[in-house]
C-alpha cells in the first residue's frame, strides 16, 4: 500500500492576522504556524494506521518554501516514512493541486489523503482538484475508512447525516473529524524524524489565473450589550427591534 | 455571458442552498450580462420553481445514475452542460456536494476558481470576488483572470428572494459516465434543518453539566425554530453527536442568530461561529472570552436564565 498524505501549513488559530504594506501578502512575522489540523490529526494518522495494519509506505507532501520544513519534520515525527517538498510558494489551491498531481502521476499511489479543508482559507479545493488531475474518484469528508483488499468502505459526512459508500482503490479522500485520533509525536519519533528523507523538488511551470488583489481586516466589532439576567423580555425586545434577528 | 448554476436537490427536493445558489447566479448573471441557467441532476420534484429565485431556464438531466452524488460523474455532466450551453461561469453552493465539486470542475474547465465567496462578484472589466478568511479575521478580494470561472457561494451569505415565476424546464443530451462509487447506506437525521443551512442556532457547552440537561437547549431551540448545536467538549464527551459540533474542527456556520449557552468561547469555537450575524452569549463567568465576541451578553446561571428566555420568547411569539 503506497499512501500519499498532502499536508498544509496554516497560521495557528490564535495568531494575530496582519498583512504587508499594500495588503496583498500575509505578514508572517511573529506568527506561529502549525500543520493544518485536518491533515495532521485525521488524514496522516489514519494513513499511518492503515500502513501499520497492511504494510506499505506513507509519504507526506507539501508545497512551499524552506520555512515549511518544521511542519514537515513534525509529520515525519508522527510516523511518515519520507517527505517531499515542492519548493515554491503556492499562489492558489490549483497551483498546489497541480504540483502534487504532477508528483503523484509518476509515483502512482494507492491512496491520496488530504484534510477536508484548511483552517485558514476553508476552500476544500485541493482534494477534488488532485482527483480531477489524476482522473480518480474523490471521497470527501470521510469520518470512517476501512480497506478490504482492493476496495474500501467509507463513511462520510453529508448535510444532516452520514453516507456509507464503497469504492475501489486508487482514490483521493479528504479527512474529517472522527477518521482517527490525534497522535502526539514522542521523543523517539522526533529523533528519528531528523534522519528521515525529505526530498526537495522544483515546481513545474504553471499558468496562474487567480490573483490575490487585496486583503482587508474587518471593522472592529462593537462592544457587547449586557442584559440583566432577570429581564429576558428585554433581550427578546432587543433581538426583535434592534438586531431584527427574530 | 450566461451563468450555469448547479441547483442541488436531495431526496427529490430543493432546499435553501439551491435557492441561494440560483439567486446568487441570477445576480451574477446580471453583472456579467447574460442568462441564469440552473442545472438539476437526478430526480427532483418541480424544478420549474427555481425560476422564482431567478433562473431563466432549468436544464434537468433526469437520469437515475445521478440520484446519488459522485463528484467525478457530476463534474463530467456539469462540464458538458456548460460547454453545450456556452456558459463560461459556473456557480455552486459551498455545501457538502458543492465543496466536493468546485475544485474538480475548475480543473476540468481550466477555470479560475474561488470557493466560499460571501458577496455577488464585481465585474468592472475584471471579475472580482470576496471571501472571509482566517476564521473571519480578514477578507480577501480575488481577481479571476480566466475565461472560465467557477465560484461557490457560502451558505447564508445572502437571503434568496422570490424575484420571478416558474420557468421553462428542458432536457439536453449528455453522456452520463458510470460511477465508480457505490452508495450502501444513507443515514440522515430527520426533522432538524441541517446546521450549515440553519438561520437560527442554539448551542450548548460544558456549562450544561451533562446530557440530562440538554432539554434546556432543545426547548429554547423549539420556540425559536432553531437548530441545536454544541461545542467540542460536549461532542467529545458524547453528550451530543459529532455532527452537531460547531467550531474549527466541526462545522463552520453563519446563521442570523447564534445563541451560545454555557460556552466559554475558546478561539477554536469562535472560528466556527464568528461569521454569525447576531451572537448572544449566556454564561455565568463574567470573564468568559465569548462575551468579547458577542452582540448581547447575559451573565447569569444558565439553569435560571435559559428557562426565563424560553418563557419570554413564548410570550413574544404569542403576541407576534
Amino acid at each position: 500500500m503506497k499512501i500519499l498524505v498532502c499536508i498544509s501549513k496554516t497560521p495557528d488559530t490564535t495568531a494575530k492576522i496582519s498583512f504587508n504594506g499594500d495588503g496583498t501578502t500575509f505578514n508572517a512575522s511573529g506568527v506561529q504556524f502549525i500543520m493544518n489540523p485536518y491533515d495532521e490529526w485525521y488524514a496522516l494518522v489514519r494513513a499511518l494506521e492503515i500502513q501499520e495494519q497492511l504494510g506499505g509506505t506513507v509519504t507526506i507532501i507539501n508545497v512551499g518554501g524552506v520555512d515549511n520544513d518544521t511542519v514537515i519534520r513534525k509529520g515525519l515525527a508522527i510516523g511518515a516514512e519520507n517527505a517531499v517538498r515542492i519548493n515554491s510558494e503556492p499562489t492558489s489551491a490549483m497551483f498546489t493541486a497541480f504540483q502534487i498531481s504532477e508528483f503523484a502521476k509518476v509515483n502512482s499511489f494507492d491512496l491520496i489523503f488530504t484534510g477536508k479543508e484548511t483552517i485558514d482559507f476553508n476552500g476544500a479545493e485541493v482534494g477534488p482538484m488532485i482527483a480531477e488531475y489524476l482522473d480518480l474518484p474523490f471521497i470527501s469528508f470521510a469520518n470512517d475508512l476501512k480497506i478490504n483488499g482492493s476496495s474500501a468502505t467509507i463513511g462520510r459526512e453529508i448535510e444532516g447525516g452520514t453516507e456509507t459508500i464503497e469504492v475501489n482503490l486508487p482514490f483521493v479522500i479528504s479527512a474529517a473529524k472522527g477518521l482517527a485520533e490525534q497522535r502526539i509525536p514522542n521523543m523517539r519519533g522526533i529523533m528519528m524524524a531528523k534522519s528521515k528523507p525529505l526530498e526537495v523538488i522544483e515546481a513545474k511551470p504553471f499558468t496562474e489565473n487567480l490573483q490575490t488583489k487585496q486583503f482587508e481586516l474587518p471593522a472592529a466589532k462593537s462592544a457587547v450589550k449586557m442584559v440583566d439576567p432577570d429581564n429576558m423580555d428585554e433581550l427578546v425586545r432587543l433581538l426583535h427591534e434592534e438586531a431584527k434577528a427574530i | 455571458m450566461s451563468v450555469l448554476v448547479f441547483a442541488e436537490s436531495h431526496d427529490n427536493s430543493f432546499k435553501k442552498p439551491a435557492f441561494e445558489a440560483v439567486y446568487f447566479g441570477k445576480k451574477t448573471a446580471e453583472k456579467l450580462g447574460g442568462q441564469c441557467i440552473a442545472i438539476v441532476l437526478g430526480s427532483a420534484d418541480n424544478p420549474a420553481q427555481l425560476g422564482k429565485y431567478g433562473a431563466d431556464k432549468v436544464v434537468h438531466i433526469n437520469d437515475t445514475a445521478l440520484n446519488h452524488f459522485d463528484s467525478q460523474v457530476y463534474c463530467s455532466v456539469i462540464a458538458q452542460a456548460a460547454q453545450n450551453l456556452g456558459c463560461k461561469t459556473v456557480i455552486l453552493g459551498h455545501s457538502s456536494d458543492g465543496k466536493s465539486l468546485t475544485g474538480r470542475l475548475a480543473v476540468k474547465l481550466n477555470a479560475a476558481c474561488v470557493s466560499g465567496v460571501n458577496a455577488v462578484p464585481e465585474a468592472n472589466g475584471a471579475v472580482t470576488v470576496t471571501k472571509s478568511v482566517y476564521s473571519g479575521k480578514a477578507t480577501v478580494h480575488y481577481t479571476l483572470n480566466a475565461e472560465n470561472k467557477i465560484i461557490s457561494i457560502m451558505g447564508n451569505s445572502l437571503s434568496p428572494q422570490v424575484i420571478g415565476t416558474d420557468c421553462e424546464v428542458e432536457s439536453i443530451s449528455i453522456t452520463v459516465p458510470a460511477s465508480k462509487i457505490k452508495v450502501i447506506n444513507v443515514d440522515k437525521v430527520v426533522g432538524q434543518i441541517p446546521l450549515p443551512e440553519a438561520e437560527k442556532v442554539v448551542s450548548g457547552g460544558r456549562g450544561l453539566k451533562g446530557p440530562e440537561n440538554w432539554g434546556l437547549v432543545e426547548e429554547l431551540a423549539a420556540v425559536l425554530g432553531a437548530t441545536t448545536a454544541c461545542s467540542r467538549p460536549v461532542a467529545d464527551a458524547h453528550w451530543r453527536p459529532h455532527h452537531e459540533h460547531v467550531g474549527q474542527t466541526g462545522i463552520a456556520i453563519r446563521p442570523n442568530l447564534y445563541i451560545a449557552i454555557g460556552i466559554s468561547g475558546a478561539i477554536q469555537h469562535l472560528a466556527g461561529v464568528n461569521n454569525s450575524k447576531v451572537i448572544v452569549v449566556i454564561n455565568k463567568d463574567p470573564e468568559a472570552p465569548f462575551f468579547k465576541g458577542a452582540d448581547y451578553g447575559v451573565c447569569g446561571d444558565l439553569f435560571e436564565v435559559v428557562p426565563k428566555l424560553t418563557e419570554a420568547l413564548k410570550k413574544f411569539k404569542a403576541q407576534h
